[in-house]
């Protein structure tokens, strides 16, 4: 392996090292906003806003999302899609159900 | 593909989960939630988060040949995932004792499979992980590092999508 290789893996270290501490204060802040007086709708939108951004970390960092082929990406942003739509049926169905 | 495959399994069951919410009266998932407790959740998704980075230092360790090191980091990621299943036992037995069942409310019914559920993609990550640390799954390394570091790297990326996972399901269940 040559030294520039070598180096290229240390920056990744260090990356990763970032990556966590910044993944354990978001988990911290998750659990302080839980605690703040806000409306339930509120609250949802906080926490899965924040979820999103640990999850786009680790995805995109951890696992090499954001230097990963075009296809893989394009896989990906299908299964999101219909990971949507998958969340979005129940409140479809309940609006319709509740005629609002 | 087997990733996406694993988003649209888990995707069914939160989908199940908003559908029930939605269902419920007012309060009521908040209630039963409140009865989940928030400390111990919070220390697994810290030892799951330092797992994910352990298993990617062990990763990077076989890129810089250092098999030692490797050794070191998967040891540490697997007895990361011990502590996890541990605080869950202690979760779910403490559930168990206060006559809390999956028979007990909507609310306790998609706890106990989403969190089963994951809590069973954790030891299929360990059975894994523990033959890639042993003897008997690292002698690949001696012959074809190359080859043994992809495998490295694609248990690393399934047992990322596990963290993926309880990273949602620590507010939905816990906090909201």
């Amino acid at each position: 392996m040559s030294d520039n290789d070598q180096a290229h893996i240390q920056e990744h270290i260090k990356v990763y090292l970032t990556v966590f501490g910044a993944l354990a204060v978001l988990t911290v802040v998750t659990v302080l906003a839980s605690y703040l007086d806000v409306s339930s709708t509120e609250a949802i939108f906080l926490a899965l806003a924040i979820a999103t951004v640990k999850a786009s970390l680790v995805a995109g960092y951890f696992m090499h999302l954001i230097t990963e082929r075009q296809t893989i990406i394009y896989i990906l942003c299908l299964t999101f899609f219909f990971f949507l739509v998958c969340m979005f049926l129940p409140l479809i169905t309940h609006t319709d159900h509740t005629a609002l | 593909m087997f990733l996406a495959s694993e988003v649209m399994l888990f995707g069914g069951l939160f989908s199940a989960y908003v559908f029930l919410r939605l269902a419920a009266p007012e309060g009521d998932f908040a209630y039963w939630g409140s009865k989940l407790n928030v400390p111990l959740a919070t220390l697994n998704t810290l030892v799951l988060i330092s797992s994910s980075v352990t298993v990617i230092m062990s990763w990077a360790s076989l890129k810089l040949k250092d098999f030692e090191k490797y050794k070191l980091y998967m040891g540490l990621t697997l007895l990361c995932a011990t502590i996890f299943l541990v605080i869950k036992y202690f979760e779910y037995t403490s559930k168990f004792h206060h006559g809390y069942y999956p028979s007990s409310s909507n609310f306790m019914a998609i706890y106990f499979t989403l969190t089963g559920l994951h809590g069973l993609h954790i030891i299929g990550g360990m059975i894994v992980m523990t033959y890639f640390w042993l003897p008997a799954g690292n002698k690949l390394w001696h012959t074809d590092p190359e080859h043994f570091t992809n495998r490295i790297e694609i248990a690393g990326l399934y047992w990322h999508f596990v963290d993926l996972v309880w990273i949602f399901l620590f507010p939905i269940l816990y906090l909201l």
